[in-house]
Parts: structure tokens; sequence; C-alpha cells
């Protein structure tokens, strides 16, 4: 099986334009979920009893095959960007409320407590003690998140948007590998550069956790 | 809305669709053989890879960062790059399949091993036990809540993605999708979308309650 290179300089133009397409789901769908996961996580982390029912509910979601969600939102939504984006952002918020809920009940409680002694109201507690300790674990959330988010885009292409996933239907139907390979080589690169990006912002936003590595 | 879902329940309950060669029971086992042998083979290859790594310490790369690549990789493409390398064959699914739940079982396995508290596993080598007697006795039976998740999660990726295989031409309950959605019928899509649904969440809880019975007699865990 070898690659035809002339096809990819070729189409560089068309490779771009899909790569872009391909992210733009990907991303919508990691920051819908985070806007989504983020009060349902403090909601399951400050209720006990909802705890169990959101997670267990997001749970149900994941067990649900990719390709079926896309196909159950096309009453709903039609072949459209709008279906490839909820579905993705269906799949997010599984690991992302998850991961939120976790990194919550990661705080230690004294900390906690030290920030009410302190006079400090619940709200800003949440927004300036607890979010930023919880945000490691919350960051492992998102960046598997975005890596799932950027592989799964190409099912949606039996919905007819599959960003990077148009190349697997090409190459499937003419017989043609060098359009699949390159598809493959370009998802897996694009889920490696968010991956390391979402690296290199956890290092800037959590600058503590540097300092006690180094002690 | 309302007579999409009542022609769904219809197609669903529907005898003569189930019955024959391309009827929903056949199409039901086949999505099942595929889904279930692919797992089966996975954890044949990835189990003991797992129990190694995570038994000796080495290759804690690997197991590491397989489960990054697992997760990146594109299932479609594998499936079109696999059958478009090797021909109309059924082991080209099958590789796919397995390619994509080894690397669940294999770290999990890794993290089920690493959790094991390292005062256990001194205490079982300070009375004297083997290391095959430690890795099987000590190691294993605390290790496997998480290589039980390891194992549901892999199955769960895997009955999805027999849903594909069905793109390349072959069975399975994806046949439904992939004919619905050439033909624009909407109520056979939505059908083998609601089964292929219902074979995961199914497989899901009958894995978990295995897990439980596993459990049952086992001491509750120290804090």
């Amino acid at each position: 099986m070898s690659v035809d290179w002339s096809w990819i300089s070729d189409h560089t133009d068309d490779l771009t334009t899909l790569t872009l397409s391909h992210l733009q789901a990907a991303l919508t769908a990691v920051l819908l979920g985070l806007l989504i996961s983020l009060p349902l996580a403090v909601v399951a982390h400050r209720v006990r009893p909802l705890r169990g029912l959101l997670l267990g509910l997001s749970n149900i979601l994941f067990t649900i095959p990719s390709i079926a969600v896309f196909v159950l939102l096309l009453p709903v939504s039609g072949l459209t960007r709008t279906t490839t984006v909820i579905g993705l952002t269906i799949y997010t918020l599984v690991v992302l409320l998850r991961n939120t809920v976790e990194g919550l009940d990661s705080v230690p409680a004294k900390t906690k407590e030290a920030a009410k002694a302190m006079g400090t109201r619940p709200l800003r507690t949440l927004l300036t003690v607890e979010l930023p300790l919880a945000l490691p674990v919350i960051m492992a959330g998102v960046r598997i998140a975005t890596v799932m988010a950027i592989s799964l885009v190409s099912v949606a292409t039996y919905i007819g948007d599959g960003g990077l996933g148009q190349l697997f239907t090409d190459g499937f139907q003419r017989n043609f590998p060098t359009p699949v390979i390159v598809g493959v080589v370009l998802t897996l690169l694009l889920a490696l550069v968010a991956d390391a990006l979402l690296v290199t912002l956890q290092y800037v936003l959590t600058p503590w956790t540097r300092r006690k590595r180094s002690a | 809305m309302y007579e999409l879902f009542k022609d769904l329940g219809a197609w669903l309950v529907n005898g003569e669709q189930w019955a024959g060669s391309d009827g929903i029971g056949t199409r039901l086992a086949e999505h099942l053989q595929y889904s279930l042998l692919a797992t089966l083979i996975a954890a044949a290859i990835a189990l003991p890879v797992g129990l190694l790594i995570g038994h000796t310490g080495r290759g804690a790369f690997l197991a590491i960062n397989l489960s990054s690549f697992g997760r990146a990789l594109p299932t479609v493409g594998l499936v079109v790059l696999v059958f478009l390398a090797s021909g109309l064959s059924m082991w080209p699914v099958y590789i796919a399949l397995v390619a994509l739940a080894v690397p669940s079982i294999v770290t999990n396995t890794y993290a089920g091993m690493t959790a094991v508290d390292p005062e256990v596993r001194d205490a079982a080598r300070g009375q004297g036990m083997r290391w095959h007697q430690v890795l099987f006795q000590v190691e294993l039976p605390l290790a496997l809540p998480l290589i039980m998740t390891g194992l549901r999660l892999a199955l769960i990726q895997v009955v999805a993605t027999a849903t594909i295989a069905a793109y390349v031409s072959f069975g399975g309950l994806g046949r439904y999708v992939f004919d619905g959605l050439a033909q624009r019928d909407l109520v056979q899509v939505l059908g083998g979308a609601v089964l292929v649904a219902l074979v995961a969440v199914v497989l899901d809880l009958a894995l978990s309650g295995l897990q439980r019975a596993l459990f049952r007699h086992r001491p509750a865990k120290s804090a």
C-alpha cells in the first residue's frame, strides 16, 4: 500500500479546509461540554443525592455508540454540523463531568474551611479556591475529552459532516488508500498537537504545582 | 416525531423483520460474534502485557501513552485502511476491533496493578511467596476491579465500532444504519442505532453484574 504523494500536493487546499473544519467541530464540542459540565459538576459535588444520578446518567450516555448518537440526533437536527457538535458534546460531557467532580472532591476540606473562616462567600470560594485547586484534575479531563472528540469527528462522516472523516469515505469509495492514510495521520497529529498545547496551558495556569515538584 | 417513534416501534417488533438470513436475529448474532470474539482476542493479548508491565514496572511509559494513542486513533479510518490493505475478507474487521480494544485493557490493567499497595506486595514477598504467587494470588485479585473496568470500556468501544465495520460491506447491526442511510429510510437507521445501543448497554450491565458476583465474597477494601 503506497502513498500517492502527488495527490497530497494537489489537494493541500482541500486538506487545510477539512482539517480546520475538523478542529472547529471538536473544539466547539469541548467548549460546550465545559460550559455544561461545570455547573452540573458543582451541583453533583455539593448535592450528594444528585451526584449518583448525574454521573450514572452520563455513564449510560457514554455506553451508546457514537454512530448511534449521531443517527439518533438526525430527527432533531438533521444532516448538519449541529448534529455533529451535539453528538460530540454528549461524549465530552461524560469525561468532563466525572473529572470535574473528582477535581472538586480532591480539594482538602481544611482549605475550604480556611476560606470560610476568612469570610469568603461560597461562590467566591468556588471561583478563587476550589476551581483553581481542582484544575489539574479538570485539565486531565479536558485533555481526554479533546483527544476523544478529535478522533470521533470522523464518525460523523456518515451523516455528511465528518471533517477529515470525508477522506475515509473518499478513499473507500474509490479503493484509493492515500486519502485514508492522510486522514488517519492528520487526525493523530491534530490530537497530539492539541494535547501538547493543553499540557502547556495547564503548566501556565497552575504555577503552584511546579513549585511543589521542584521543592 | 410521534409518527417516527410509532414506525420505529413497529419496525422493532415486526416478526418478519427478525427472521431469515438477513433478519434482525442474524444481524444481532453477527454483531455479538464480532464484538465478543474481538474483545476476547484483545484480552488475550492485552491482559498478560498489562500484568507484566504492572508487575515488573518496566514499559510503564508504553502503558501510559498507549491509551492516549488509542483514544486519538480514528476508528473509521482504521477500519477502512485495514480493509483496503487486505481486500475483502473478515479478518481486517477483527484487526481493527482488536487494535481498538487493546489500549484500554492494557492501561487499565496497568493502572490496577500500580494501585496495589506496595506494602501488601512486600508483605507477600516477605512471606516467601514466589513472583508468580505474588502476581496471581495477591496483585491480580486486588487489581481486578480496574481490570474489569478496562474490559467493559473495551467491549463498549468494540460494540460501537462493529457498527462501522458494516460500512465495509460486512454484517452486524450496522447494516441497518448504512442501508437506511443509503435508502434515506430513517426508521431503519434509527432501528439499527437503537439495537446497537441496547446491545452495548446490556453487555455493559452483564459485565458489571459479573464483576459484582466475582467480588461478593471478598473482604471490604481497607481504608
